[in-house]
């Protein structure tokens, strides 16, 4: 299911204190999702070769990593030429390809890769939990960590739990297909799923209380304080403040 | 009275569950006192898992009195500190294991308790060590089995250093290496404790008194006597009440 494949490592980034890492992938994403043009967008590509090659990660599982996401552009590149107006490039009787379709499809092509290898190359690179105290320290609202941090851990006991019930249905002589009788059963797993995941919720709670736990979350990953941190900052600011500029100029 | 400190103690305590009409705990009285080596074993569904949770507070009872470390408890917030000096082992450990990691899971409780990091993580692992499942710090807390799952919650409890254990049914999927090592960790700690367990020679093993339950109540060793036989007998091994 969910691994933290990435987490560890001795990279100058994983050594990066979680928050600066956060703020850094933020600027940067922003950045390059609303730059508009082409070259410029190739630019923020390069940063972020640059800090997954920093990081020094196992390029086999980066590539496996970012693989789901060429489906959706699969699917991008198969509707946009034929369905977008502006100037067209080739025509093949009925079927029109448009040429703004094409380079928006490049576009959108290579600020999704973008994005994706910043977040492994930054955010991924440290485990949950220290990514939830860097959240924390940024101030974003407890809550919202705790639902991260729990769903995280959750999910494989939810998806075990469904597969347990389907298991027990099956024993029992279960086969789906369409009629009332399996569309019922699978209203029963589905309301059964809801409330032993409710109760777990409960049960968890309760274990949280019994070892003390005030609300506050600490995570036991060590980041030394040091200059770095704000050096990465200053240095990745200043790499997406100049490419926004030079956007501007540029048009 | 006896000279022995009481830590726990509980008066006339009525539990039922939310929309349920049946009382799981009706006028129950209980005392654990320092040193005590207690046993439970009772049917299924008898109240036992509830009232563990009653003395942790997790359950509220409808009337009574909950005293511990002589002090009388009410309300949530009179329980917050006492629930780091008993641990709770859960009946499932999926329930008590919330942390990624198996290290985060069992320096939980210690950093809750304003350990730095450094000795958050040693604790860990002595901890671990000592119920000897080192090696497993970094890996992923619900890829584990049932068995290594039920250790390490008890080391979770355990790495708190509790004053009182309460233990819901540690050896359920236990294979008989780990039981024994589970024995042997119990007879070689030196804190108060209440086992709860279908397992009779396992609660033989580790305790000094085996009390059961009964409609909502607790049945003291005078009432009770359970025991296993030497000659041959219709319930075989399983342990009985003589009435
Ligand atoms: N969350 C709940 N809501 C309503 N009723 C409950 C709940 N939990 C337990 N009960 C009921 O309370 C009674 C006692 O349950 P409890 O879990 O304390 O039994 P137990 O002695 O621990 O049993 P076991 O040996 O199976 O663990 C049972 O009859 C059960 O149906
Ligand atoms: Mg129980």
């Amino acid at each position: 299911m969910i691994e933290e494949k990435f987490a560890s490592g001795q990279s100058f980034i994983h050594k990066l204190d979680p928050k600066t890492r956060i703020v850094a992938v933020i600027i940067l994403s922003f950045a390059a999702a609303l730059c508009d043009i082409f070259f410029v967008a190739v630019l923020y590509f390069i940063i972020s070769t640059v800090l997954i090659v920093m990081a020094r990660l196992n390029r086999k599982d980066v590539i496996e990593r970012i693989k789901p996401v060429f489906w959706f552009l699969l699917m991008i590149w198969i509707l946009i030429p034929i369905t977008f107006d502006g100037q067209i490039l080739y025509q093949f009787s009925w079927l029109k390809i448009s040429g703004t379709g094409v380079i928006l499809c490049c576009k959108i092509t290579i600020k999704s890769i973008t994005i994706l290898l910043l977040f492994t190359s930054l955010v991924a690179t440290m485990s949950i939990a220290s990514l939830g105290n860097g959240l924390h320290k940024l101030y974003v609202p407890d809550k919202l960590i705790f639902l991260l941090l729990m769903s995280y851990r959750y999910i494989a006991v939810i998806e075990d739990e469904y597969k347990k019930l389907l298991r027990a249905a099956k024993f029992r002589g279960f086969r789906p297909k369409t009629n009332l009788h399996s569309y019922k059963t699978f209203a029963y797993l589905a309301g059964m799923l809801f409330v032993r995941a409710s109760f777990r919720a409960q049960r968890v709670h309760q274990a949280m209380l019994c070892r003390g736990f005030n609300q506050k979350f600490h995570s036991l990953d060590i980041y030394q304080a040091n200059r770095f941190n704000f050096i990465f900052l200053i240095g990745i600011s200043a790499a997406g403040l100049s490419l926004v500029i030079l956007e501007k100029i540029w048009i | 009275m006896n000279n022995k400190k009481n830590i726990i103690r509980l008066k006339n305590i009525t539990f039922s569950y939310p929309g349920s009409d049946i009382c799981t705990l009706d006028t129950l009285d209980l005392e654990i006192n320092k040193g005590d080596r207690l046993g439970m074993m009772a049917p299924n569904g008898s109240g036992k898992t509830t009232l563990l949770h009653t003395i942790m507070g997790l359950c509220k009872p409808d009337s009574g009195v909950i005293e511990i470390f002589g002090k009388r408890l009410k309300q949530e917030k009179d329980f917050t500190p006492i629930r780091s000096k008993i641990g709770l082992l859960f009946q499932d450990s999926d329930d008590q294991l919330f942390c990624p990691t198996v290290l985060e899971d069992v320096a939980f409780g210690p950093l809750n308790l304003g350990f730095s990091q450094q000795d958050a993580i040693d604790i860990a692992k002595t901890t671990l060590e000592k119920l000897g499942i080192q090696g497993v710090e970094k890996n992923v807390t619900h890829r584990m089995s049932g068995g290594q799952k039920r250790l390490i919650a008890l080391a979770a409890v355990l790495a708190m250093e509790p004053e009182v254990l309460l233990l819901d049914e540690p050896t359920a999927g236990l294979d008989n290496r780990v039981r024994e090592k589970l024995i042997n960790i119990l007879n070689g700690l030196d804190i108060t404790y209440l086992v709860i367990s279908h397992d009779f020679d396992f609660i033989k093993a580790v305790t000094d008194k085996i009390y059961s339950m009964e409609s909502g109540k607790i049945l003291t060793d005078e009432k009770i006597h359970i025991h296993r036989h030497e000659h041959i007998h219709k319930h075989g091994k399983r342990p009985h009440v003589h009435k």
